[in-house]
């Protein structure tokens, strides 16, 4: 069974706070990773790499420059994801 | 058929002593604020340095290897006519020929040694850090002076401001000797030729390149089980290590990889934070600073890992002289 989205966004609430710091209530589908979290390019590479740990999708460098917001990543782990 | 006369060497390698140089001239993230777009908070958080040094025009990366060698030498206890091996580290050289060794050896009143360079870009001093100690257990030399020596600078875009608030200048030696004991342990290496053009310069006119995120990512996925191999070959746990020495590349980097190894009786050196990242230098570099300071107790096992364009890297356990 394929992950739902609210259980890819907690997972991605765990996996940003440890790596940016950030609280994960504040992990909300419309927020922009750079803009509202705060977050540069070398902790959306550590986030990816947490994020094919977690879920087993791997986002490459290519695809993840595209990821603006914790939407995209949602959509993205939901569209490439096997069942957890 | 007969079989040739062996040679055999030492049981074990040791480093006697280390040795570093820096250029004198500071060069601060606002200085380089005043030439490109960018600005100090950004760097420091972006790469976690200060400030670094810049070899003068006149300065090699000879120049800087005789300096750095120089004081090892001193500090080893050993004359010139010890040494008959010389091992320079480095990947920017103003011209190819000749090598950076001989003429550092000639310099240094060292006569008439072994003498070559090791292109393994900033993985180049634990690369040749393992020949030196295989050549004393082989019986190829008694003693080795290895210097990692770099002018970065030289191969910089100075408006290419992804690069230049990196790279910097520098050189760091130590004079590896026999031993009974084995304290240089096994080293572990290799490569992964396949991301050849992460960083690359093109050719003689051009500079320096990296995609800095494609690096980002193969160093903290790839390098922290390189190191606990390097500790595992050596037979003492992450937690046993007194001081962790990764190339300087990146203080973030290097934050990673230590969370990763699980050090955590280890000092960890950031001596990137004054000094950037000089490549090949800045393991034995950032190592002579932290024993200068007196940071790591004489015997202590400490890892040092190397890792850079190839890309390459390379890592083993050593005791502090």
């Amino acid at each position: 069974m394929a992950l739902s989205e609210q259980e890819i966004l907690n997972g991605l609430g765990e996996i940003v706070e440890e790596i940016a710091g950030v609280e994960p209530s504040e992990v909300t589908l419309e927020k922009s990773f750079v803009d509202d979290l705060d977050i540069d390019s070398l902790s959306m590479v550590e986030i990816a790499v947490a994020a094919q740990d977690k879920f087993g999708v791997e986002i490459p460098d290519d695809e993840l420059k595209n990821l603006k917001t914790v939407k995209d990543v949602v959509n993205y782990v939901q569209s490439k994801g096997v069942s957890a | 058929m007969t079989s040739f006369q062996l040679r055999t060497g030492a049981p074990g390698a040791r480093i006697l002593a280390f040795g570093h140089y820096q250029p004198s001239n500071v060069v601060t993230n606002d200085d380089i604020a005043k030439t490109v777009d960018t600005n100090d908070e950004w760097i420091q958080s972006r790469v976690g340095i200060k400030q670094r040094r810049i070899a003068g025009p006149e300065e090699s990366v000879v120049d800087m290897a005789v300096q750095a060698g120089g004081k090892a030498l001193a500090s080893s206890g050993l004359s010139p006519e010890d040494i008959d091996l010389v091992i320079v580290a480095t990947c920017t050289q103003e011209a190819q020929i000749p090598n950076a060794s001989a003429s550092v050896a000639h310099r240094l009143g060292i006569t008439a040694p072994g003498a070559y360079d090791v292109n393994a870009a900033c993985a180049g001093f634990c690369y040749a850090l393992s020949n030196a100690a295989d050549a004393v257990r082989a019986g190829s030399a008694r003693n080795v002076l290895v210097v990692g020596s770099e002018k970065l600078s030289q191969w910089v875009d100075w408006t290419d401001r992804s690069t230049c608030i990196i790279f910097a200048d520098g050189a760091g030696a130590a004079v590896v000797s026999g031993s009974d004991d084995a304290a240089i342990g096994p080293v572990v290496w290799g490569s992964a030729g396949d991301m050849a053009d992460r960083i690359y310069i093109k050719d003689r006119n051009g500079f320096l390149y990296q995609e800095g995120q494609a690096v980002f990512r193969w160093t903290t996925t790839s390098l922290a089980p390189i190191a606990k191999e390097a500790c595992e070959r050596a037979g003492i746990a992450p937690s046993e290590l007194a001081a962790f020495i990764p190339h300087q590349a990146n203080l973030r980097i290097v934050e990673a990889i230590a969370r990763k190894l699980k050090a955590e009786n280890a000092v960890v050196a950031d001596d990137i934070v004054n000094a950037g990242n000089t490549s090949a230098a800045s393991i034995p570099l950032a190592l002579s600073r932290m024993i200068e300071r007196g940071d790591v107790p004489s015997g202590a096992p400490a890892l040092l890992i190397g890792f850079g364009a190839g890309m390459t890297y390379a890592a083993q356990v050593v005791r502090i002289p």
